[in-house]
């Protein structure tokens, strides 16, 4: 790669490529990561890029120090990112939580490959989803997306960082290493088209400043390292000045405004795409690769003229329960194909509720579905 | 000379602490306000920026150093400020980043960030409380109990080595290592004076009593004894070999000045690259 500053033009490139000149476009200056396939192209081509661009690219001892450094990046004022999979992602949980709680902007990046364990390290599974919404301790919530193709995922690193920005969190992007791997047109839009949030900094000076006090929408202003304002910032249960306090009044106040920021600002964040569910009877709801492994089996089920329509979760945290429930109201059954032994099936069932029929398709990993196994789960909808 | 803050009410570290959070969790007689109070001073005498300084500590009653003090401060996870400072010293390379944390916070469950940010050359400086123990916990057995010494999980006596932290910050890396008791109050901020001027992984370990736990458990129940006992056994020996400096239950505590060598530091040989790019 010759170019020394962010790309633009057609390219033929894979998803992590993709994902890590998407972060690149944003405005990532800070990478930390630790190899581990089917993550490590998007640390390989960050160790290639950041250096072209005046960025930083470390390479830790492992993921918990990659996690760390991200934040400690963020509070310097640079936007940073970390990529791992399964094993790296659960060494991550930990200081995730430390993000969530400092309410720190960084975007973390997981290549699903199989597990438990070391599991699969080259094939790929959707089998974190549950971890991505519960794998650190407490009560939280969380920010997933996840992307269908190269092109998407390069699209989605730029949500994330604005996302991860606008609302103070660690945004996770919960791709696969189908997605990863594969290789694709990629269109990258000129560099100012490209709309980037730019941090809120703190309208007032340093002594009348409350680091941890919510805006009008729940997020506070952010003040960096360097700035003068001589901030704390600290894991422990704290006050609006950022002190600790570890007293019930204090988690009640500060968990719930945590949660209440994404709760209530969930119609920005909730992205879906709904194709033909105008007419369907049954209804597709899937995210990331298997989604898109179900476009054939309900192209074949129109011909055979069955009416099925596809509700793809590009959101999948906060899961987008309203577009879930309307769904269910107009069709007979919901069917889930995921390469996991049913995790987002689940939530569908929570939100359907009764109101249809939920028809998981688990898959352990390892390839993708066989289009077949969604086409009998359509026809056992259809019955 | 009357002193204008004196008159004032002030304490003299007032404007570098967080006045409004005191009191402290501390215990009375504990070693870490001292050390807090030599950090305080040697950064005054640096003449650094002090918007410009972030103070970076784990967990454990030292890690809450953090948050008395009036910097850029930040209480991490445990074991975690070393990578933390990382990030924060790569994001922005004007900051002076300092980490001042506990024995079991960066040599326990920190210690492969520690050997690791040390072999870079991490330009970070830092400051490790070491109280034999863990502190916050209820004085468990830590990577630096004596061997013999007791604690809440060596009730029998610690059956295992310690870590000679002289030794493992210079042999991973360190360009500057010292070590003092928080007896020598004024040996200690001259030491994190240099350690603040130092380019590279500057490390101070400051051995510190922790009466209510460490000391009760050890025949040295005011944190007064331990005070003496540093008083009877330290010995001053600067450019001693690290190797040589190891720490016994009831033997001499060698202190001073073991390494100030010069080497490039990790953006040193980052910046360096910059034309090949
Ligand atoms: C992952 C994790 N494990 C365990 C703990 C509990 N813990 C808190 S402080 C501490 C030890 C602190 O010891 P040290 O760093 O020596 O600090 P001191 O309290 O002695 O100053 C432990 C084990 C924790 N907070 N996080
Ligand atoms: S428990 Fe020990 S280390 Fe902790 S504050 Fe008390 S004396 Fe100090
Ligand atoms: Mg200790």
């Amino acid at each position: 790669m010759s170019e020394k500053s962010p790309l633009s033009g057609v390219f033929f490139m894979t998803g992590d490529t993709a994902c890590a000149e998407g972060a690149i476009s944003a405005g990532c200056r800070f990478f930390a990561g630790y190899p581990i396939t089917p993550a490590t192209e998007i640390a390989e081509r960050m160790a290639e890029r950041m250096p072209q661009i005046s960025g930083t690219y470390v390479q830790m001892e492992d993921e918990i120090a990659s996690m760390n450094a991200v934040l400690g990046a963020s509070w310097a004022g640079v936007k940073a990112m970390t990529a791992t999979s399964g094993p790296g992602f659960s060494l991550m949980m930990e200081n995730l939580g430390l993000g969530i709680m400092t309410e720190t902007p960084c975007v973390l990046v997981n290549v699903q490959r199989g597990g438990p364990s070391t599991g699969l390290p080259t094939l790929v599974a959707q089998a974190d989803m549950m971890q991505a919404r519960w794998g650190s301790h407490g009560a939280y919530e969380i920010i997933a997306l996840s992307p269908n193709s190269p092109q998407e995922l390069f699209f989605l690193t730029i949500r994330a960082f604005n996302l991860s920005e606008k609302y103070r969190t660690p945004v996770l992007i919960m791709t696969d290493e189908v997605v990863g791997h594969m290789t694709e047109r990629v269109v990258i839009p000129p560099h100012k088209n490209i709309a980037r949030y730019a941090r809120r900094k703190p309208q007032v000076p340093p002594g009348e400043f409350l680091p941890y006090k919510g805006s009008d929408d729940l997020v506070p202003p952010m003040a960096n390292a360097g700035d003068g304002y001589r901030i704390h910032m600290t894991g422990l249960t704290h006050d609006e000045r950022g002190y600790p306090d570890t007293t019930a009044e204090a988690q009640g106040r500060l968990i719930r405004r945590l949660i209440d920021k994404i709760q209530t600002n969930k119609d920005d964040i909730i992205e879906v795409e709904e194709d033909q569910l105008d007419d369907a009877d049954v209804a597709i709801c899937s995210y990331g690769i298997s989604a898109r492994v179900a476009l054939l089996p309900i192209e074949q089920a129109r011909q055979e003229g069955i009416k099925v329509g596809l509700l793809r979760l590009i959101t999948v945290w906060p899961f987008p329960e309203e577009h879930v429930r309307r769904v269910a109201k107009n069709v007979k059954a919901i069917v889930v194909p995921e390469l996991n032994n049913g995790q987002i099936a689940l939530e569908v069932e929570r939100c359907v509720a009764g109101a249809a029929r939920v028809i998981p398709v688990p898959h352990m990993g390892g390839d993708i579905h066989q289009p077949q196994d969604i086409l009998d789960a359509i026809h056992r909808g259809a019955k | 000379m009357i002193d204008e803050q004196v008159l004032d009410g002030l304490h003299p570290m007032d404007k570098l602490l967080r006045a409004d959070r005191i009191p402290h969790i501390w215990c009375p007689g504990c070693g870490i306000g001292t050390v807090v109070y030599s950090f305080l001073s040697a950064l005054i005498k640096s003449g650094l920026d002090l918007d410009k300084v972030a103070v970076v500590s784990g967990i454990g009653c030292t890690g809450r150093a953090a948050g008395y003090i009036n910097l850029d401060s930040f209480h991490t996870t445990h074991g975690r400020a070393l990578p933390f400072a990382t990030g924060l010293k790569l994001g922005n390379p004007e900051l002076k980043v300092v980490v001042f944390s506990g024995d079991g916070d960066l040599i326990s469950i920190g210690g492969n960030h520690f050997i690791h940010a040390a072999r870079r050359n991490m330009d970070i400086a830092v400051i490790c409380v070491n109280n034999f123990t863990y502190g916050m916990t209820g004085g468990q057995l830590g990577p630096t109990t004596p061997i013999r010494a007791k604690t809440t999980t060596s009730p029998y006596g610690n059956t295992e080595h310690p870590f000679n932290l002289p030794y493992l910050a210079a042999a991973s890396g360190a360009v500057y290592v010292a070590r003092w008791t928080s007896l020598d109050a004024r040996r200690t901020e001259r030491a994190i004076g240099e350690a603040l001027a130092k380019k590279g992984f500057s490390f101070v370990e400051v051995i510190a009593p922790c009466p209510t736990l460490y000391g009760n458990m050890n025949k040295m129940k005011t944190g007064l004894d331990q005070m003496r006992f540093y008083e009877e056994n330290s010995v001053i020996r600067h450019g001693a070999e690290p190797k040589d400096v190891d720490i016994t239950l009831n033997g001499q505590i060698i202190v001073g000045k073991f390494v100030d060598i010069e080497k490039p530091t990790y953006l040193d040989l980052r910046d360096n690259i910059g034309s090949i790019v």
